[in-house]
This record gives C-alpha cells, structure tokens and sequence, in this order.
C-alpha cells in the first residue's frame, strides 16, 4: 500500500507560561495513523473541546510544526515543503475546511473573489469565462450557484451558506485530501446530511479522502469508515467505525456515546435535569 | 459561597416579558442603482413568559439570527426595522427596542445578555481574555475588584473552564473553549433576559450538556426567560419550553416541545423531527428537496409550498395565517392533515 497520509508519533507542545503555570501544555501526544492513497475514505476524528483535533488539523495543513515525529504527505515530510511551487502544490491536494465560517472569509472581501483567486491560483486559469465556469461548478456541488453568490460579502450570508462555499472553494482545486475540522457545526439537520452526503460523493466518485473533525457522533458514525477518539490530545479508541461508534470499550468513549442527546423531549429533559441535580448537589457540597 | 436552590416554579400563567408585533424587519441594499430587499424577518408576532425558554428552529439563512438581532436591539444597517414593535417588560417597565434606543442601551447586560452567532469571535483578539470580563461585566456586579475575580473564576469552573483561561489570549483556546467564555459573559451578571444565537454549535456531546444544565440552572433560579436559536432540534428537545420553527423569514409553527415532537402540525416541522439522525442508523437520510427560498424573491403564496409534500394549488397563491391549533399555532392550510401524512 502506497499512504496518502502518514502520521508517525506526531506531538505538539506549547510552551505557555501564563496560561498553565506548570511550564508545558501538550495538546497532542503521539498520535499516528496512516491513510491508504488507493483506498479514499472517511477517517474522522471525534473527542472533547480541547482534545486537540484542531491542532492535529493544522499540523497535516502545514499550518503549526510537530514538536515531536513526523508527518509524511505522498512520502514528503510535510514540514520541509518550503518553496513556493512545492508549498502550492501541496495546498492544492490538502485543502481545508475550517471550523467557524465567519473566521474563514474576510469581511472586506467579496465571496466570488475567493473562488476565482483558487481557480487562478491552482488551475492557472486566465480565461474569465473559465474561471466563472469553474467556480459556478463547484458550488452546483453544494446546491448554490455563482448568480447567488457574485458580489456578495460574507455578513451577507448565513452561516450554513458560507460554510457551503468553504466547500466549493475547497474543490475547486482537485484535492486528494480534504481536512475538514468541524464543516457542519453551523448548519442544520438537513444541510448536515447534504454536505455529510456530499463528502461521500466526493469519496467514491472523485477519489478524495476526507478528514473529518467533528463533535456530532451521529453523523460521524453515518458517513466514516474509520475513526479516532481522541481525549487529552491521545488516541484512546481507533478502528472501524461502526465498531468503535456503535459499540465502544472505553469508558470515556462510552460516556460520550451516552451523551448523545436523543431527539426526544421526555428523555432529553430527563439527562438535562439529572445533570443541574449533580450540579446543584455538588455546588450546596462545594459551598461549605 | 453559598448558592440558593430555589424550587423550579412551574409554567405558570407568567406575565409575557417580551412582546414581538407584526415585526418585519428588511435587509435593504442598493447595488449598482437596483435595490434588493432580503425580507428575512416578516411578519413575526410572538411572546414569551417570564421563567420560559422559547427556542427558534429553522434552516439555514431563514433568518433565525436577523429575528433575535433585531429582537435584541443590536442591528445595523442594511437590516432595518420597517414595521412592528419588540417590548420588553423589566419589573413593571416596559421598554421598546426601537421607541427608546437609549433605554435599551442601559439595560444591556444588566437585565438583558446577546450571545450571537460565532460570538467564540468576539473576544478581542490582542487582550487576555479577562479583559473582556472587566469591560462587559465589573460595572453591574457592584463588586469589589478581588470578589469580582473570585465570582468570575467560580463561574467558569461551573462551566467545566480552567479558571487560567482568564490569563490566555483567545488563539491559545479551542473553539469550544472560546464558546463556553462567550456564554460565561452573558450569564456571569445573571441577567432576567438571555438571547443567545446557536450557543452550543461548536461544544462536544459533554460540554453541551454541561452548558445546557448551566443555562437551565441560572434560568430556573432566577425565573429569567431565554430566547435562543439553534439548528439543532435535539436541544430544542433538551431545554426549550416552546419552540417557534421559522421558515422563509416567516414563523410557520409555534408550540410546546413535547407536543411539537409529538405531533407536528407542520409539513416542515414534520420534515425537521423525521429528518434527525439517530445513532445506529446508516439508511442514508434524505434532505428537503429543493432549494432554500431566496427570501430577496420569496415563493408566493405559502413559502413552503415549492417543497412540500401536501401542497394543493391553493398553496401556491394564498399565504396561510398563523393561526391557534391544538397546543400551539400554526401556518398550514392542511395543517389538520399533517401527523397523518
Ligand atoms: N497557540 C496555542 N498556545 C497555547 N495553547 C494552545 C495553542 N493552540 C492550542 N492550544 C491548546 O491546545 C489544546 C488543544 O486545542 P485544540 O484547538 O486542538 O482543541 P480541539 O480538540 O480542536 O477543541 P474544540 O473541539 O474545542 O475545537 C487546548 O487546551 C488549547 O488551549
Ligand atoms: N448583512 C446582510 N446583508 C444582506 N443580506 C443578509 C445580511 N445578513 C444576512 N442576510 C441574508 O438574510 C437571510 C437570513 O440570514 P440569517 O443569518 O438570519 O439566517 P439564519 O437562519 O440565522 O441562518 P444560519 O442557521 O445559517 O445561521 C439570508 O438569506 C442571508 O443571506
Ligand atoms: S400551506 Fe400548503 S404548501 Fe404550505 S405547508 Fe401547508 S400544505 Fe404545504
Ligand atoms: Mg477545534
Ligand atoms: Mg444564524
């Protein structure tokens, strides 16, 4: 097997001292897996707030050095990609999707103009009526147009809007890998499925493997092939999806499976309120 | 530091403590001489209760957050107000958003808190966080600079914060972090109103709960009341006394939520319930057929009715009224027919 993507005994550490006195914070402690480059799949990263999945999704991007191991992208340390044309390469077959949409987009920017920058930038496209063309493609793929989207800004639009033209704007180039860190917090149930869909489309009619970051376990468990489940920056449960989602073994990752709020007012109460007892009993012990 | 449980009053027959009228408020935009108008709040009436927690569902871009942005005073243009009223009522006082900017202004934070949407943004990003606290917060506790800290710091280890993020700058925390902060500011003063847009999107599984207990523990001791707006019909299941679905700018079902999940007595409402996933289920689910309306060029008559199952050809010209049904109300001119369909 030839990997698209290989992580060996990769760690993060930030040297902060006003924020955790105690001298170092490791967000992610060595972590590796490997992604198959003939095989595209789904392989998602699901863990708690602050277990590191950003800094992981950064570190792939060549946004942030490990401080420890190593990353390989199609057999090339991803930290000594330096020269333009290496480093351009490289970002048109890693594309992002960030977390937060309204970080993603300047304001002052209008929307087309990130699209039409990627086409230029990565097709080398010169041609106006090629670059609309390859921009209103890619958004025909998340169910918009360029008609809708020419000369808006991002405050125009809702969050679920933008996040779909993050989408688009990652296709344009023609990835192999697309780290999408948290794609469908902003949007609701329905979009979710049709972008989570989307990524499945993308899977096995275009060949690209997707990263999925996510905190939302029901989607996580409908659309990955693979998953890790990571708490306090380490891998605690990796494996088949279905397995380790539908049926963990640890006790953490039972917890959050367990978390899941059921689509059911009775029973979602009944969680809420078991949880404000726990926390009312422990603040009147905590009060003493 | 001692803290007072209060028995959970139940939904009585409170006094409403905001009164939305006929609200319509317009994105109006003139690009290149033609004018655009996005009608994304149209026609809203609602009220809700002192000790309530009124949750807005909808899709993407139907215009949850213009509604509670304007509800909450906090619009600028191109969206403006052009008809209708928000009145709060502050122990005895009523206040209009849009009669009395003034008033408004000095009963933010204080009897009112706005977390809007992406607020894990708003923190300035060159000043430690706790600076944020200091600005929006110190002047309405009446405290003294250390019991400020020590009130502060106790809050955020309530919402699972190490008590050192005050120290950090914002890039140094995880999106969750950054969102749990935004909602410890607008709880921290304990104001009788919160209006909060999608507050748990970027929260795990945990920490949502947490957050959720949260919101519901300082709700229910000081009987204040909650608007919020999330995508997420299973928070909604969670917390909210009522949910209002808004669709195309227009409020189409309004009901309690147990009754809402129960029987939904809107084709869409009915759409968002059977459309959740579950965890165990891999059928691949189906989205809405069809676009979102463009609310610049809305359908006519029922705005829903280019995607709706029911739809007869009276739907296609005649707008339906919201109107009181079973529990509720709702938009629907075959509404009676919907839990059947
Ligand atoms: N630049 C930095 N300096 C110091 N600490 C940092 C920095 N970036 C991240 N961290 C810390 O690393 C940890 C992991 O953060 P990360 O953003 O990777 O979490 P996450 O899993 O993406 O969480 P979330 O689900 O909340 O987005 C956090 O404790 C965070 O405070
Ligand atoms: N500043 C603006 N100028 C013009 N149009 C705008 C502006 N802000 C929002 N809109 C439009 O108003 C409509 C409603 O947007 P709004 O942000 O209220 O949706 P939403 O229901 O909150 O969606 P989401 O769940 O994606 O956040 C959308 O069509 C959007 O494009
Ligand atoms: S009024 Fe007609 S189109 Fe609208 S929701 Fe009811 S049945 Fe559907
Ligand atoms: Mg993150
Ligand atoms: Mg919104």
């Amino acid at each position: 097997m030839s990997a698209l993507l290989q992580l060996d005994h990769v760690g993060r550490s930030y040297p902060v001292g006003g924020l955790f006195a105690r001298g170092k914070m490791q967000a992610v402690k060595d972590l590796s897996f490997t992604l198959d480059a003939e095989k595209p799949e789904i392989f998602t990263i699901v863990g708690e707030s602050g277990s590191g999945k950003t800094t992981t999704a950064r570190m792939i991007l060549g946004n942030e050095v490990p401080t420890s191991g190593a990353i390989h992208f199609l057999g090339k340390d991803v930290t000594t990609i330096r020269s333009r044309s290496d480093r351009l390469a490289f970002m048109a077959k890693v594309q992002p999707i960030f977390q937060n949409p309204f970080e993603a987009f300047n304001p002052l920017t209008t929307l087309d103009f990130y699209l039409f920058s990627t086409a230029r930038r990565f097709l080398g496209l010169k041609a106006r009526s090629e670059i609309d063309a390859a921009a209103d493609k890619a958004l025909q793929h998340v169910g918009l147009s360029l008609a809708e989207v020419r000369g808006r800004y991002s405050h125009e639009l809702s969050g679920g809007q933008l996040q779909r033209i993050a989408v688009a704007r990652a296709l344009i180039p023609g990835p192999k890998l697309i780290v999408a860190d948290e794609p469908v917090s902003m949007v609701d149930a329905s979009l979710r499925m049709s972008i989570v869909n989307l990524f499945r489309t993308l899977r096995d009619d275009l060949g690209v493997t997707i990263i999925y970051i996510t905190h939302d376990l029901s989607t996580a468990y409908y659309i990955s092939d693979r998953v890790i489940i990571m708490h306090r920056g380490e891998v605690i449960e990796a494996g088949e999806a279905r397995a380790v989602l539908g049926h963990p073994s640890q006790e953490y990752s039972r917890a959050l499976r367990n978390a899941v709020l059921p689509p059911d007012p009775v029973a979602a109460r009944r969680i809420i309120n078991e949880r404000l007892e726990r926390r009312r009993s422990g603040l009147a012990e905590g009060a003493g | 530091m001692q803290v007072e449980v209060k028995p959970e009053t139940l939904a009585a027959p409170a006094e409403p403590v905001l009164r939305v009228e006929n609200l319509k408020a317009y994105y109006q935009m003139n690009y290149f001489g033609v004018s655009r108008e996005v009608r994304a709040v149209d026609d809203i009436t609602l009220t809700i209760h002192r000790n309530e927690i009124y949750g807005i569902a909808g899709e993407s871009s139907s215009g949850k957050s213009s509604l509670i942005k304007t509800i909450a005073g906090a619009i600028r243009p191109p969206l403006r107000v052009v008809s209708g009223s928000v009145r709060f009522d502050f122990g005895g006082r009523t206040l209009d958003v849009y009669d009395d900017p003034q008033a408004m202004k000095a009963a933010r934070w204080r009897h009112l808190s706005y977390v809007m949407q992406g607020s894990m943004n708003v923190l300035n990003p060159v000043r430690r966080v706790k600076h944020a606290f200091h600005d929006f917060a110190f002047r309405h506790m009446g405290l003294s600079p250390s019991a400020f800290r020590a009130r502060v710091e106790a809050h955020l280890e309530q919402i699972g914060l190490d008590p050192q993020v005050l120290e950090a700058y914002p890039h140094q925390l995880s999106g969750g972090m950054r969102q749990r902060l935004a909602i410890g500011l607008a709880t921290v003063c304990e104001p009788e109103f919160i209006i909060a847009d999608e507050p748990t999107t970027a929260l795990d599984v945990l920490v949502q709960q947490d957050v959720l207990a949260l919101i519901k523990d300082v709700q229910s001791r000081l009987g204040s009341s909650i608007i919020f707006v999330t995508h997420d019909m299973t928070v909604h299941a969670a917390i909210a006394d009522r949910i209002g679905i808004i669709y195309a700018g227009r409020l189409v079902e309004e009901g309690p939520a147990q009754a809402m999940f129960a029987r939904p007595q809107h084709p869409y409402t009915a759409h968002l319930i059977a459309s959740l996933p579950r965890i165990g289920d891999t059928t691949r689910r189906q989205s809405l057929p069809g676009k979102p309306p463009n609310l610049a060029d809305p359908p006519s008559g029922c705005r829903f009715h280019p995607r709706c199952p029911l739809a007869i050809t009276k739907c296609e010209t005649e707008s339906p009224p919201l109107e009181p049904r079973g529990e509720g109300r709702v938009a629907c001119w075959r509404a009676g027919e919907v839990a059947a369909a």
